[in-house]
């Protein structure tokens, strides 16, 4: 009876609208059943921005989860002043929800073309970024962004695993001879791995969804940004296959998670 | 669907001829019900009979009984009309002072679909939209999707053919062509064609007024430089690519051009509607903006206005129409750099302040402006969300 406001609450924000794009993928323009809807993610651009998107979710799940753990670690250890954590923690609270339209317009005015940073670097360097390859309006400058809330996200949901790294296994181990080496090898990264993909999946659902930050900077090619235009309806209007796009999003959620759950089984098999 | 565009026309061709009075008017559309082969929303209520059904013509209707209708509605209900939008702050404002009825303009940065959707979603609700300023692609579809009411302004007469709908759905209001915007204290040589937004002393510095995959103002810009690039109205294939080569050598940056980039000085060329570059360089004088009609392809588009058929105050805004189309209403339009409909018959009979025409940009500069019609439209928008994605947006 307790769970009822919960299942009102996920009948509601989730199956509805779920259910919504399911049945709404199926029709066509005029109503009525088709399979065009679907059958058109398969063609160019669509299926290229799906492409697209995988690969900039997966880039920056990675690189943020790598360097999310390493920086957090770093910070709780024994041995770094307390206040380090605190203040990383609390930097990561901001800017983990700082994205959309504001962190877009951050990284235009800091390493936009005239950006202060793109300006110094030409003042006082006399290097010009914009003449050696680098573009904010690139996939390796929406990846830059993207890193800006991935990171941090990923120091916030690791601490908790991190401190879950008793000083004791580590004495224990030492008293048995083992090198740290050893200890990650056999301990710590058995020990975290679990945390580590379950919040690596999490940072891909993040990016992947993502899409106020993409269209700020002109980035359209991504299936967020497709699936607006076409949901919002001023220049290019199909509403059911915008649903299409969805359920293709659903799908490859679907797939991360089947590629997920295999992989935490096996992480966690030492623990059985 | 020409044969009874052209029964109607004749119908109501036929009443003007005869001079009636509203109330014959009336009783006759009873008659022509039973004729037409489509009746429409508007004629329903005016078969009906009721006593404060608004009138179908300004023309021959007493301007003073239409005033004291919409007194009494006391209110009327627009629809994404920006402010700092060719004039229309200052459009508003005159209409409340001058008839004493207060405006509430709803999502005033919204795009010509949610105007539309408004209408059809807050059907019997008392906020929704009794006007709109649609594309003329969504006048269209909203019309036939039985949107709108029909109403011939007094001046119905003096608007371009072609920028009307002859049955009387919607009107097409002002237009506007793509210009280039620059500010001319970080840019030293002005661009005059589409071709030297290619120089390379413009590197990082050309922006347009948003992505073309969901901006409409930003899809006449592809429409421009497709002509300025050897395309036509028919395959804007060109103007993809100008923007691609544009992206490739990294004069393209495509942050959207708004009030905001172009006074910062982070866009310091941008393609947008003339009426809009030309307001910039009025509101930001620190920018020393500057806009030129490149002469290698000029691209025009209107917008259209169109009552409600479930309008809340419908008298309102007819009343506002009216206004719109009055020679006061025109010239604030023109007031705030925009080509009213109206602009020939204002021109002929001289009633434009010189001060007003001298603040546009040569005429003979529009003399090559080009319109495309709603099937080009299509053709354009499909092209551009094959290839835009790809070749400019990534």
């Amino acid at each position: 009876m307790g769970t009822l406001p919960f299942f009102a609450y996920a009948f509601a924000f989730l199956f509805l609208p779920a259910g919504q794009v399911l049945v709404g993928a199926f029709k066509g323009e005029h109503g009525g059943f088709t399979f065009s809807n679907i059958t058109g993610l398969f063609h160019q651009p669509y299926i290229g921005a799906f492409q697209n998107s995988i690969e900039l979710s997966g880039v920056t799940a990675l690189a943020g989860g790598v360097f999310g753990v390493l920086i957090a670690y770093a910070a709780i250890r024994d041995g770094t002043p307390r206040w380090i954590r605190s203040m990383l923690t609390t930097f990561s609270g901001v800017a983990a929800n700082f994205g959309g339209i504001p962190l877009a317009f951050a990284f235009i005015a800091t390493l936009g073309s005239i950006g202060i940073v793109t300006k110094f670097l030409l003042n006082q360097l006399h290097y010009n970024i914009y003449l050696h390859g680098f573009s904010l309006f690139t996939k390796t400058g929406v990846e830059i962004v993207y890193l800006y809330f991935q990171l941090p996200l990923m120091i916030l949901v690791i601490s908790p695993a991190i401190d879950g790294l008793k000083r004791e296994w580590r004495e224990a181990a030492a008293n048995l001879g083992a090198r740290p080496i050893q200890f990650w090898r056999y301990v710590g990264v058995p020990v975290l791995m679990p945390s580590i993909l379950g919040a690596i999946i999490l940072l891909f659902g993040n990016a992947f969804a993502a899409y106020a930050t993409a269209y700020s900077l002109g980035y359209s090619n991504l299936i967020t940004v497709t699936l607006g235009a076409y949901y919002q309806g001023n220049v290019l209007s199909n509403p059911h296959f915008a649903q299409a796009m969805a359920l293709g999003m659903f799908a490859v959620l679907a797939l991360m998670m089947a590629i997920y759950i295999p992989l935490l089984r096996r992480a966690q098999r030492w623990a059985k | 669907m020409e044969d009874h565009e052209a029964q109607e026309l004749e119908f109501w061709q036929k009443l003007r001829e005869e001079g009636m009075s509203r109330t014959q008017m009336l009783k006759r559309s009873v008659a022509a019900a039973a004729g037409l082969t489509v009746l429409t929303t508007p004629g329903l209520a005016m078969a009906r009979g009721m006593a404060a059904a608004p009138p179908l013509k300004g023309k021959g209707f007493s301007m003073k009984e239409m005033i004291a209708e919409a007194k009494k509605e006391g209110h009327l209900n627009t629809i994404a009309l920006p402010p700092d939008w060719a004039n229309y702050g200052e459009i508003m404002s005159t209409f409340s002072k001058k008839y004493g009825i207060p405006i509430t303009n709803n999502n005033p940065d919204g795009s010509s679909a949610e105007e539309n959707q408004a209408v059809q979603s807050l059907q019997g609700d008392s906020r929704a939209p009794d006007v709109v300023d649609d594309g003329p692609a969504f006048a269209i579809s909203g019309t036939a999707q039985g949107l709108f009411a029909k109403y011939f302004v007094s001046e119905f007469s003096t608007i371009p053919r072609a920028m009307k709908d002859t049955r009387g759905y919607w009107t097409g209001d002002y237009w506007g062509a793509v210009s280039i915007g620059y500010n001319a204290n970080l840019i030293s040589t002005p661009p005059k064609t589409w071709q030297d937004l290619l120089k390379s002393e413009y590197k990082g510095k050309v922006a347009l007024n948003g992505s073309p995959l969901t901006s409409g103002s930003a899809v006449a810009g592809v429409f421009a430089a497709a002509l300025g690039n050897g395309g036509s109205l028919g395959n804007v294939q060109a103007g993809i690519d100008l923007f691609a080569k544009m992206k490739s050598s990294g004069n393209f940056i495509p942050v959207q051009s708004t009030p905001q980039t172009v006074a910062s000085g982070q866009t310091p060329i941008s393609i947008d509607w003339d009426y809009l570059n030309l307001g910039y360089a009025k509101e930001f004088p620190a920018a020393n903006w500057k806009v030129t009609i490149p002469a290698d392809g000029v691209y025009g588009a209107y917008y259209a206005q169109a009552i409600n058929a479930h309008a809340p105050h419908p008298w309102a805004a007819r009343l506002w129409e009216e206004f719109l189309y009055s020679d006061q209403g025109q010239l604030l339009w023109l007031k705030g750099y925009s080509h009213p409909a109206r602009f020939q018959d204002l021109a002929k009979r001289n009633v434009i302040p010189k001060a007003l025409l001298t603040a546009l940009p040569d005429a003979s500069l529009y003399a090559k402006v080009k319109f495309a019609t709603s099937g080009q439209q299509t053709a354009a928008k499909a092209l551009i969300a094959q290839q835009w994605p790809s070749k400019v947006g990534s």
